[in-house]
């Protein structure tokens, strides 16, 4: 709070969200944490996505770490005929459920994709239902 | 040789015995292309998830077809023909077997120079200082 009245400056470095205010402000340290939100500067602009949370714009910090569940089971091969597997990671409206809600790895969401679009052809898992 | 898993929907008001029909004259036409049918499954009538054809139900059947390329060619046309069989998947499966096979035998032996490793180390902090 001190600085925007130290500097008539600090006004216009509001308006841009990168710059740091003006020298005489020694204590304000270039990236402040969740006390300036994203919602304070206008558009998220590319901040230092440093630490947990980066994806979402700093506003949540930890999340519970989601582990994959394949990867825990070691499961290697996704079964498209396992259609009760597969509807786990399908949503209502029948759309595959994307991985940072599931928590899901990489690899076993590819194979999982590709399982779910066979079931689909198969007519086990619907394409679209209500949406 | 490869191997093909080929499920395939049937209309449900198709009488038991024209399924068996079907099924050995796929059978007779696989082995004629050279080819084996390895395991077939009556998966059962089931809802489909949705509608194919104006059928809301089917006959699930699933054929385990080990072959070459050709002899899959041959009896997908052939049930692409076939009026009772309303949609099929093939699906190539002897890759992904190979690969988990690969990928457990590659994890079984590093199990054991694990274990002699751990029982040196235990001894060495054991002497006294």
């Amino acid at each position: 709070m001190a600085d925007e009245t130290e500097s008539p400056a600090a006004d216009a470095a509001t308006a841009e969200p990168d710059v740091a205010p003006a020298a005489p402000t020694p204590a304000t340290p270039a990236y402040v944490p969740s006390s300036r939100g994203p919602s304070s500067h206008g558009p998220r602009t590319g901040r230092p996505a440093g630490g947990p949370g980066g994806r979402e714009g700093g506003r949540k910090y930890f999340r519970r770490k989601k582990v994959c569940k394949f990867c825990v089971e070691k499961i290697q091969a996704i079964d498209y005929k396992d259609f009760r597997l597969l509807s786990q990671f399908v949503a209502e409206s029948g759309k595959i459920v994307p991985r940072r809600l599931t928590g899901v790895c990489t690899p076993h969401q590819r194979r999982l994709s590709t399982a779910i679009k066979q079931a689909r052809n198969i007519a086990l898992l619907p394409f679209g239902g209500r949406a | 040789m490869r191997t093909y898993e080929v499920m395939f929907i049937v209309r449900p008001d198709m009488a038991d015995e024209d399924l068996e029909k079907l099924l050995s004259t796929l059978e007779t036409q696989v082995s004629a292309a050279g080819g084996t049918v390895k395991n077939v499954e009556r998966m059962g009538k089931r809802r489909l998830a949705y509608t194919v054809r104006k059928f809301h139900d089917g006959a699930y059947i699933l054929l385990t077809v080990e072959g070459a390329g050709a002899a899959i060619h041959e009896l997908e046309r052939r049930l692409r023909v076939t009026e009772p069989v309303i949609k099929f998947l093939t699906v190539r499966v002897d890759q992904e077997h190979a690969r988990i096979a690969k990928l457990k035998e590659r994890r079984k032996p590093a199990a054991a120079p694990v274990e002699t490793v751990a029982a040196g180390e235990d001894a060495a902090p054991v002497a006294p200082a």
